[in-house]
């Protein structure tokens, strides 16, 4: 049923048919002794029920076969998962960094790509960051999933087998754009992976701005660009000055973006909601951003003409 | 009879009108009130999961934004959970029938049973205020996990204060239950004298007692963590998440049983009834319910194979998930067993009763794949997931509930319901159900991702049949109901025990009298002698 995508797909899906063939097997009979019941012993045919005594034998019989068959399904069912917790020494590192709703893949030497390139028959660990919320790194393909924790360091491994593309699911619960977090792993052979890794360019230098720092840290750019495009909330650029519309306890009324307010934007976003966006989908900062680092975020703002 | 019989339904009491009702004491109308109450959460979370099935039928935006469909699944799943299943068996039938079935007057603190009431329409109230309040619906999922509930902007905190309250509620009728079978069980009626149902309610009172302190806490630290920003869960802060799911699901597991548990008793009730045999394995059934009961307080790990967990630990939890199936196989066996050379009469509360015992071992025979760490990890968080736990929850404790209330309506109202549209209503929620949840068991093992808004489109094909399946489902119930108000409103007068049933509650009149037992009641050695 399955390809051989990875080297865990063997150990996974033999604990699958295992433990699906003792679970049909076991659905089957007993729907069957079932009906054969109720219709041999309906009462039209059978008036008179039999009152049977309990038998012991029968009580620890039925009570040792399933203790034995639970034994022998959790055997190959951590049998199947104890590779994934063996990654070898010599696996090529990627860096998994997740954010709200984008993965992006950092290589050795500081290389970064949204896509999942990697060579074929080369193991992989994968080191999982996240700069937010729980994600869930999962590749149905390949039978790996772990969950990318804040503060955690986890991680998984893979050797994949065949080439081809597969698909990256966020597989925890993370927010608006959950279905949309996403990205495509291409499995390709060694010399095409060098090559593409070659001409990857560097991450770019940090942004020097201090406020431009203390947002990136927050992931404030996940819902708003400095380009002017709108993604979950309003862009940033040309924010400070200009004047538009927002919705304060339910009235329409024309603001003008200066420090106060967007102070008061980060720190209670659903005072003043912008009109045209959904209330409640930006939370506030108070105790992320402290108040002293205010100022170098509203410079910030300034150069985004 | 010594005196003369007044139904409760009759019996007049210091108030009049409604106020006869929301300040009753006696447990059957403690019981009528959580059923209504139930059965409109009921349909309100059926109607939300109704949408959400509506907005899946095609990939992309149908009917709804992301953002709505976040509350919504977040919603479905705390009314569903909190208010419907958590409660449901036993606040509704173990209230009426517990105190008749041990051949008590009432339940041990009557008014205390009112105050959980009361403290579980207050907390409904508030669940559903935090759907309609200013900052919108809240989007954590009704597992509320951290660090994404301590930072989301949604009203999380009226969400989880309603939690609380409502966990209140079900600590209290726990109390109140454990209590009533220690104390007040008709003299002669030893614990091994009491029936199966009685045994359920008490395994799973002591859940309820024990396990759900533990979720207020966490829903406690939590709120404590949005208000004044200690920092328990969030990383920024020192927390760490994982700790909340810990917290969460050494409460959230053994909820499972307190929802599957006395479905399992009521099953238990019905089958020897329509068989007319006595229950086969008596004594393996109520310990099963106990060892049930103790083993699922350590198995909480098997919700986190992939959270980043030791090695050790999930070594350990994997085990001791496989070996709590057991017990539930045991009761299976049994269930059938009880079926051998009865006489059976195939009325509607045994269709569902034989419905319940095929969807559950479905549920049951596919958390195996969850027990396994190899294959859970494959399947966590996916549409698997989703499946397997409605198996459990809706095709266990849902269909349980169909069959109880079929089975006791007549007792609760003395009235007859009509048996032809009972049965096509359970044909028609057997097949809609198994529309609805069996291709999400399919898609799932693929990877299709949960709480997802939108998804690959070579899922569509099973997206679109479990749609189909939803409005089947959702008209059956609708059948069903309609059927059960024409029979209270306008059926025939229904018999004192027209099951031909042997348990106490079959040799009182129908509907039973403020006191139930106007004379002492007689206990039998095995509570389901059939001569
Ligand atoms: C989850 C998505 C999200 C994140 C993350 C987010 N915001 Fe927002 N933000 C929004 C939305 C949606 C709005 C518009 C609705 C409103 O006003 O609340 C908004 C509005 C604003 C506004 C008002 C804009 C205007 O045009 O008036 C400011 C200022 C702002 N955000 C700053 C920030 C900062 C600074 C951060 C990071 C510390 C941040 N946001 C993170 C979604 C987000
Ligand atoms: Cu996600
Ligand atoms: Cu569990």
């Amino acid at each position: 049923m399955f390809a051989n995508n990875s080297n865990f797909v063997q150990g996974v899906d033999t604990a699958f048919y295992l433990i699906f063939g003792v679970a049909i097997f076991f659905l089957v009979m007993l729907t069957t002794i079932m009906i054969v019941f109720v219709i041999k012993y309906n009462k039209k045919r059978h008036a008179h029920a039999v009152q049977i005594k309990d038998s012991s034998t029968l009580e620890i019989v039925w009570t040792t076969i399933p203790i034995i068959l639970v034994l022998v399904m959790f055997y190959f069912g951590w049998e199947g998962f104890l590779p994934m917790r063996r990654a070898p020494k010599d696996a090529m590192q990627v860096k998994v960094i997740a954010k709200m709703w984008k993965w992006t893949f950092e290589y050795p030497g500081m290389k970064q790509s949204d896509t999942l390139m990697l060579p074929i028959n080369r193991a992989v660990k994968m080191n999982l960051f996240s700069k937010d919320v729980i994600h869930g790194f999962s590749i149905p393909s390949f039978r790996v999933k772990e969950d990318v924790v804040p503060g955690k360091n986890n991680y998984t491994w893979f050797e994949p087998k065949i080439i081809g593309n597969y698909d990256l699911f966020c597989s925890a619960y993370c927010g608006l754009s959950h279905s949309y977090m996403l990205a495509l792993v291409k499995i390709v052979s060694q010399e095409e992976f060098d090559k593409w890794l070659a001409g990857l360019p560097v991450k770019k230098a940090e942004d020097n701005n201090e406020g431009f720092k203390i947002l990136e840290k927050n992931g404030c750019f996940s819902c708003h660009s400095t380009d002017g495009r709108k993604i979950v909330g309003p862009t940033f650029k040309g924010l400070y000055g200009s004047k538009h519309d927002v919705m304060t306890d339910g009235v329409t009324r024309n603001i003008t973006a200066d420090s106060i307010y967007i102070e008061t934007s980060i720190m209670d976003p659903n005072k003043d909601v912008v009109v045209g966006y959904p209330s409640g989908v930006m939370k506030s900062y108070k105790g992320l951003i402290r108040d002293k680092d205010m100022p170098k975020v509203i410079d910030y703002f300034k150069t985004l003409k | 009879m010594s005196t003369e019989y007044i139904s409760f339904l009759e019996h007049q009491g210091k108030y009049k009108g409604i106020r006869s009702w929301i300040f009753a004491t006696d447990h059957k109308r403690i019981a009528f009130l959580y059923m209504y109450a139930i059965a409109s959460f009921f349909l309100i979370g059926a109607i939300l999961g109704l949408l959400m099935r509506i907005e899946l039928i095609s990939p992309g935006e149908t009917i709804m934004k992301p953002q709505t469909y976040n509350g919504l699944f977040t919603v479905h799943g705390i009314i569903m959970i909190f208010m419907v299943v958590i409660p449901g068996l036993s606040a509704v039938f173990g209230n009426f029938f517990l105190p008749i079935l041990i051949g008590a007057k009432d339940v041990a603190f009557p008014k205390l049973n009112l105050f959980s009431w009361w403290l579980f329409m207050l907390g409904s109230i508030l669940a559903v205020a935090s759907q309609l309040l200013k900052s919108g619906p809240p989007d954590t999922g009704w597992t509320f996990y951290a660090p994404y509930s301590t930072t989301t902007g949604t009203n999380v905190i009226t969400a989880t204060t309603a939690a609380f309250i409502l966990g209140f509620s079900s600590i209290l009728t726990g109390l109140n239950f454990i209590v009533t079978v220690h104390r007040m069980r008709a003299p002669g009626m030893k614990f091994f004298n009491m029936p199966l149902f009685p045994w359920a309610i008490y395994a799973t009172a002591w859940i309820q007692l024990l396990a759900t302190p533990v979720v207020g806490i966490t829903l406690i630290m939590l709120i404590a963590e949005r208000l004044f920003g200690i920092g328990f869960f969030n990383p920024d802060l020192g927390g760490d998440p994982v700790l909340f799911q810990h917290l969460f699901w050494i409460y959230s597991h053994p909820a499972v049983y307190i929802m599957i548990l006395p479905a399992m008793g009521v099953i238990t009730e019905i089958i020897p009834t329509f068989c007319q045999k006595k229950v086969y394995g008596y004594k393996a059934i109520a310990m099963s319910s106990l060892a049930i009961a103790g083993v699922g307080f350590l198995v909480w790990g098997h919700h986190m194979y992939t959270s980043g967990m030791s090695e050790q630990a999930r070594w350990f939890f994997s085990l001791l998930t496989f070996l709590v199936a057991v017990p539930s196989a045991i009761k299976v066996f049994n269930w059938i067993s009880t079926m051998y050379k009865g006489s059976i009469d195939m009325k509607p509360p045994f269709l569902f009763a034989l419905f319940f015992i095929f969807l559950f071992m479905i549920g049951g025979l596919t958390g195996l794949i969850l027990g396994s760490v190899a294959t859970d990890i494959q399947v966590h968080d996916t549409s698997f997931i989703v499946a397997h736990f409605h198996y459990i929850i809706f095709g266990g404790m849902g269909f349980a509930f169909f069959a109880a209330i079929h089975y006791w309506l007549p007792k609760m109202y003395g009235k007859m319901y009509n048996f032809t549209r009972a049965n096509i209503a359970a044909v028609a929620l057997f097949i809609g159900f198994n529309l609805l949840y069996f291709p999400q068991f399919l898609i799932g093992i693929q990877g299709m991702p949960r709480r997802y808004f939108d998804y690959p489109p070579r899922f569509q094909w099973a997206q679109i049949t479990s749609t189909i399946g939803g409005f089947i489902l959702v008209s059956a119930v609708i059948l069903m109901i309609t059927n059960l108000i024409i029979g209270v409103r306008r059926g025939a007068k229904a018999p004192a025990n027209p099951w031909n049933g042997t348990t106490l509650e079959w040799q009182i009149p129908s509907p039973p009298s403020l006191e139930n037992f106007d004379e002492e009641p007689l206990v039998k050695e095995n509570p389901y002698d059939y001569k």
